[in-house]
């Protein structure tokens, strides 16, 4: 009986590892299945040259104090019996809108916001404390909302279009599976841990918060195994079995919570169904740049700048490798502590997963040296007097994305077909993770937690 | 089972519900969603703590009666007798 599980769970991201954490805490045997040697899934880390660095985790958005009350990150805790100390957490010190004619700051005070956008658009002063009001009152989880257009929605209570565009910004890019737009509910979710929220970064980064999922699912009994890729999710007659290994293994269980992605997840079904949820169309590049001296030695204090030189903001797949006129630029330097050696600058851009897949070997080579070039000239840009060159540089592609996730396209924000409740057309089969539709680091984790609990322990779950 | 047992059994499943929160203070008359931070999430742990722990099993209808410490020890403690 060695291969039967209560629950078996597909990626060891922080969707999986906080569900695992949940299900083994009341005595579920669970299983967790990781393709790679390591956890994290889309936010994990590797060394180069002695130098740690992170994947994925430009700043964990969501920001609450010790002991706040109802939000997001506070309630993710206590599910998972964490102590709020245990994330070392560290605040951002400010960060920045850019676009050709105007400028927003924005910290983890919405104050610092606010007074901002009524100072460079003060005839936008009722519609934007509307849509604060429209915000506050909206509930962002509920698992039935449909579909609404955000930009329409908030297009009825801000009229200037540049407005609109910056507020947008964040939002879409750092959690958008949809191209120009996002359903309101993700808004609203973004909006809230973005701006009324904000960043902050444990202490270590993204390796603090996988060891402390890890090492709590493991105190607590969890099974993992690495290297371990689901070749077959397998059902019969619409209710879940189990899963084949790539190694020709076969583990049955109950329940399957699947983290890989709702299109993902369809394509390894044994019994073919009707469903067909789409392959998003966002990809990216990151450029990782190191430096001998911090960007505080340059007077340089920004956090994240979320910047765009088009005249229009532009949320989508580029029609080139990669859209070279708007970018986000991370200082991970910049929090109240710094705990890294180097100065680090990190740039992600939009990219187009097919252009990069069709490159020879030596054309991508040479693109990513474009993809160099053009994120030093937005550097340049944005802080002229970091005139140092960069000791230490990397580059990811889409189909390096792709080839860490398995994420069709190399997606990050996964599918535009949600599945808010998790169910799929079979039997004991969830999506949980981004495709389930909670976005960012918390919200990944309160995906799991929630899928979890709402499948697998509450009562008439079973 | 005497009721300060009780009690201490529900405020130890409490204490590692509410990890940040003080639980030393708990006035037992007192609504525990409003002094702690505990959700309805966090209810359903109590409950499922109660049966991971003690084999007491509360049937949804009865939640309400969890909601204070005071009406949390007159529930359980004829359920911790048997």
């Amino acid at each position: 009986m060695n291969n039967v599980y209560d629950t078996i769970i597909i990626g060891a991201g922080m969707s999986g590892l906080a569900a695992g954490i949940r299900l083994a805490m009341f005595d579920k045997k669970v299983l967790i299945l990781e393709k790679h040697t390591i956890a994290g899934g889309l936010n994990s880390f590797y060394a180069r040259k002695g130098r740690k660095l992170d994947v994925g985790l430009h700043a964990m958005t969501n920001f609450a104090k010790k002991g706040e009350r109802g939000k997001p990150l506070t309630k993710l805790l206590k599910q998972l019996r964490i102590p709020y100390g245990e994330l070392a957490l560290n605040e951002q010190q400010g960060s920045k809108i850019i676009f050709p004619d105007t400028e927003l700051s924005f910290s983890n005070d919405l104050n610092v916001f606010t007074d901002d956008v009524l100072e460079k658009f003060p005839e936008e002063k009722d519609g934007f404390m509307a849509l604060l009001e429209d915000i506050r009152n909206f509930n962002e989880v509920s698992l039935d909302n449909p579909y609404e257009s955000a930009k329409e929605r908030v297009a009825r209570m801000i009229g200037d279009e540049n407005l609109r565009e910056m507020i947008f910004c964040p939002l879409l890019i750092y959690g958008s599976a949809w191209e120009d737009d996002m359903d309101f509910s993700q808004f609203v979710i973004m909006f809230k841990s973005i701006f009324l929220e904000g960043f902050s970064r444990p202490e270590g980064g993204v390796r603090r918060v996988i060891s402390l999922l890890m090492k709590k699912y493991k105190a607590l009994g969890g099974e993992v195994r690495f290297r371990s890729g689901v070749n077959e999710i397998i059902s019969e007659n619409s209710v879940i079995k189990g899963v084949k290994l790539e190694n020709g293994e076969v583990i049955t269980a109950s329940k399957v919570l699947s983290s890989i992605g709702y299109p993902e997840t369809v394509s390894n079904l044994n019994e073919k169904i009707e469903l067909d949820p789409k392959v998003g169309k966002l990809s990216f590049t990151e450029t990782i740049l190191c430096y001998n001296k911090k960007p505080k030695d340059f007077g340089v204090e920004d956090t994240i700048v979320f910047y765009n030189e088009n005249q229009k903001y532009h949320y989508r797949r580029p029609s080139t490798l990669f859209d070279e006129k708007s970018a986000v630029v991370c200082l991970p330097n910049n929090f109240e502590i710094d705990d890294y050696e180097d100065g680090m600058i990190r740039l992600t851009f939009m990219a187009n997963f097919d252009l990069w897949n069709d490159l020879s070997p030596e054309e991508y080579d040479l693109e990513k040296e474009k993809v160099l070039t053009a994120s030093k000239d937005i550097v340049r840009k944005l802080y002229p007097q970091m005139d140092e060159e960069p000791n230490f540089v990397d580059i990811f592609t889409p189909t390096t994305i792709k080839k860490f996730t398995s994420h069709h396209g190399g997606t990050v924000y996964g599918s535009t077909d949600k599945s808010r409740d998790g169910r799929t057309p079979i039997k004991g089969l969830y999506i949980i993770g981004t495709d389930q539709g909670f976005l960012g680091i918390v919200g990944a984790m309160l995906s799991g937690i929630s899928m979890a609990n709402l499948h697998c322990l509450m009562e008439g779950s079973n | 089972m005497e009721t300060t047992e009780v009690r201490q059994k529900v405020l130890d499943i409490i204490a590692d519900i509410a990890m940040d929160d003080d639980v030393t203070t708990i006035d037992d008359s007192v609504a525990l969603r409003d002094q702690l931070d505990l959700d309805s999430m966090d209810f359903l742990d109590i409950v499922m703590e109660l049966k991971k722990r003690h084999k007491i099993i509360v049937p949804e209808a009865d939640y309400p009666k969890l909601a204070s410490m005071d009406s949390c020890v007159e529930y359980l403690t004829p359920k911790f007798v048997q």
